[in-house]
């Protein structure tokens, strides 16, 4: 068992404040993204978890034991770093032994483990080699297998893929995800790549400015996104955004037309995501501006009501740039955001 | 041939800049192999040839020199400390420099490039200067005219190439490696002797035969600061008037050897503390 509870922690760098009273619980064997843009403090957090950085405020507890006076090394985590970190001097198997061998277990274990995890991780072939004699995509393999081999309560990755090229990511992406759900592990995972966060994660925690925005599963955070930097953020391309004003009670007023929505005092932010929008005889009208052609389907960016608006419309419908389209929003996937606060409206 | 022309200079000009390259290349392997040169034959002839000109080309082969040096009075002991100082210095200056280095690496610390300036500046006094006062204190404390009293001052001249040639190392290893092996089991220090000293172990040694050089060829503090336990360079140079010619090229071709072939082993890690990139 190792729930990760981490509360009221806050970090700050001389002035500059990077983590704010952050409380987030992870539960056993859950996978955890830390999603956000660079700066935004997710891997400050993660060190912090680790123990590579002391939190300024605040405590984490790894299965019932609070852990953040202690070293790394006595935490029952291992990390896999962005650059890999596979020591140069030694071999594959070497690198996989690493830890086993600084717990003084027997030759013959730190062999049976190493092979297994190797296995694993399909580099069995490799574990006589050097780094400097491995790919990317293989030293990736002897960083996971390495964490791995610890056989860890917690395993921290810190954008794992980032080196690699696209299509050796997209492999990664889905081994990493069975693998580590075969080991019963508690993951965290700081990336900035949304797919990676909605393709991996059981939960993924939305990071901005040292903050944690939303924390939910990919599927609550796409549709209901808690902010309007959640649905800005998440989503390619984004959600779009229109200013609403009041049009009686329950009533809104988008761009000359009047919607349902919720009842509040205005103004509001009306939002809907470009694939909710379809064409029609009703609707919001827009002119469109680039026609981009994706094949899967047609990416036109619009303007409407002064403002960029994007659609993604049907591939084999025919529009160039200056057509007028008449666009309707599908009405139970429209959100509402508070200009004011940025929060979500219901 | 099926080379393909990409000049765009006329083939003159680029046959005389190429002249002129080469003419540049062989006078600077002059400047400094030519003394090198005379050394070598001067050291191989028979005592009795070292005055005559012109030269053999070729040297003689004739170790009547050297066994003369070998058995000039002093000049054996005279060497034994020589050796002896420069072991020390070795020592010293990495026990010394490298936790500097490491630190300055590693840690951001108030003062830290004002201490990087002041390493320095350490070489910025001429040793002549410094001297006299060191000597006066050095009688004080009873380290005059001992190896270990040499061998600290010797290791203060060496000191800031230790900690500068050991910085660039220690930058060079990055710390994601240190933070990979902590979070395997291993404390700070393990973390160090198994992942970051087996990497550096060569850039050390490195770093050691360049401090064991430096004090090798050091002369004026030698001179000032010994007067029994003469180390080789302070001994010929008090000799200086009174040795014959074959004695003076057989003692700078002891002195000269050891620090070439050392040199020319680390240079790669000098150019390293120098910025160059060497290939």
């Amino acid at each position: 068992m190792a729930e990760i509870q981490i509360k009221n922690v806050a970090k700050q760098f001389g002035e500059y404040q990077a983590l704010h009273d952050i409380n987030l619980t992870i539960a056993d064997q859950e996978f955890m993204v830390l999603l956000g843009a660079s700066g935004c403090g997710k891997s400050t957090l993660l060190r912090i978890i680790c123990g590579l950085e002391t939190a300024t405020t605040g405590e984490v507890w790894i299965g019932g034991r609070r852990v953040d006076h202690l070293a790394p090394k006595d935490r029952g985590i291992s990390m896999v770093f962005q650059n890999y970190a596979v020591f140069p001097h030694l071999t594959v198997f070497e690198n996989i032994g690493f830890g086993l061998r600084m717990q003084k277990m027997s030759n013959d274990e730190v062999k049976r483990r190493v092979e297994r995890t190797a296995t694993l991780m399909h580099i069995e072939q490799l574990l006589q080699r050097y780094s400097g004699e491995l790919s990317g995509g293989q030293r990736q393999r002897v960083a996971v297998a390495r964490a791995l081999a610890m056989e860890p309560d917690v395993i921290l990755m810190d954008e794992p893929l980032s080196n690699l090229d696209a299509l050796l990511r997209m492999e990664m992406r889905a081994e990493l995800k069975g693998v580590l759900a075969e080991s019963k592990t508690t993951a965290i995972y700081v990336t900035h790549d949304q797919v990676e966060a909605m393709s991996m994660a059981d939960r993924i925690s939305v990071m901005h400015e040292g903050k944690i925005v939303q924390a939910a599963s990919p599927i609550e955070v796409y549709r209901n996104p808690a902010a309007e930097f959640v649905a800005s953020f998440i989503g390619n391309p984004p959600m779009n955004f229109l200013n609403a004003t009041p049009a009686g009670d329950g009533k809104w007023s988008v761009a000359g037309n009047v919607v349902d929505g919720p009842r509040a005092n205005g103004p509001l932010q009306f939002a809907i995501r470009p694939e909710d929008m379809q064409l029609s005889d009703a609707g919001l009208t827009a002119t469109a501006k680039v026609v981009e052609p994706l094949g899967a389907h047609l990416l036109v960016t619009c303007e409407l009501d002064g403002k960029m608006f994007r659609a993604v419309l049907d591939s084999d419908l025919t529009v160039n740039p200056g057509d007028a389209l008449t666009l309707a929003p599908q009405a139970d996937r429209v959100r509402w955001f508070d200009p004011g606060t940025t929060l979500a409206v219901a | 041939m099926t080379t393909v022309a990409t000049d765009v200079a006329p083939p003159d000009a680029r046959k005389a800049g190429r002249y002129v390259y080469g003419a540049a290349v062989f006078l600077l392997c002059a400047w400094v192999l030519v003394p090198l040169y005379f050394l070598l034959i001067n050291t191989l002839s028979s005592p009795e040839s070292v005055n005559t000109f012109p030269k053999a080309f070729i040297p003689e082969f004739d170790l009547g020199s050297l066994l003369f040096f070998a058995s000039f009075a002093g000049m054996l002991d005279a060497l034994k400390n020589s050796i002896l100082v420069a072991l020390l210095t070795m020592v010293l200056s990495i026990v010394v420099g490298a936790p500097a280095g490491y630190a300055l690496s590693r840690f951001e610390f108030r003062g830290k490039e004002l201490f990087r300036m002041l390493i320095l500046l350490t070489r910025a006094f001429p040793l002549p200067l410094l001297a006299l006062p060191l000597a006066v204190m050095f009688i004080r404390t009873g380290l005059d005219d001992t190896v270990i009293g040499l061998a600290m001052v010797h290791t203060t001249l060496a000191v800031p190439f230790a900690v500068l040639i050991t910085f660039s190392l220690f930058s060079g290893i990055p710390l994601e490696l240190e933070e990979a092996a902590w979070t395997l089991g291993c404390t700070r220090l393990t973390a160090f002797t198994k992942v970051v000293l087996p990497l550096i172990l060569p850039g050390i040694t490195a770093s050691a035969i360049f401090a064991f050089v430096i004090s090798w060829n050091e002369v004026f503090a030698a001179a000032v600061l010994t007067i029994e336990n003469r180390t080789l360079t302070a001994f010929l140079l008090t000799n200086l008037e009174t040795s014959p010619l074959h004695l003076k090229f057989a003692g700078g071709f002891i002195l000269v050897v050891p620090a070439l072939i050392f040199i020319f082993a680390v240079r790669k890690y000098l150019f390293a503390m120098w910025g160059i990139a060497n290939r």
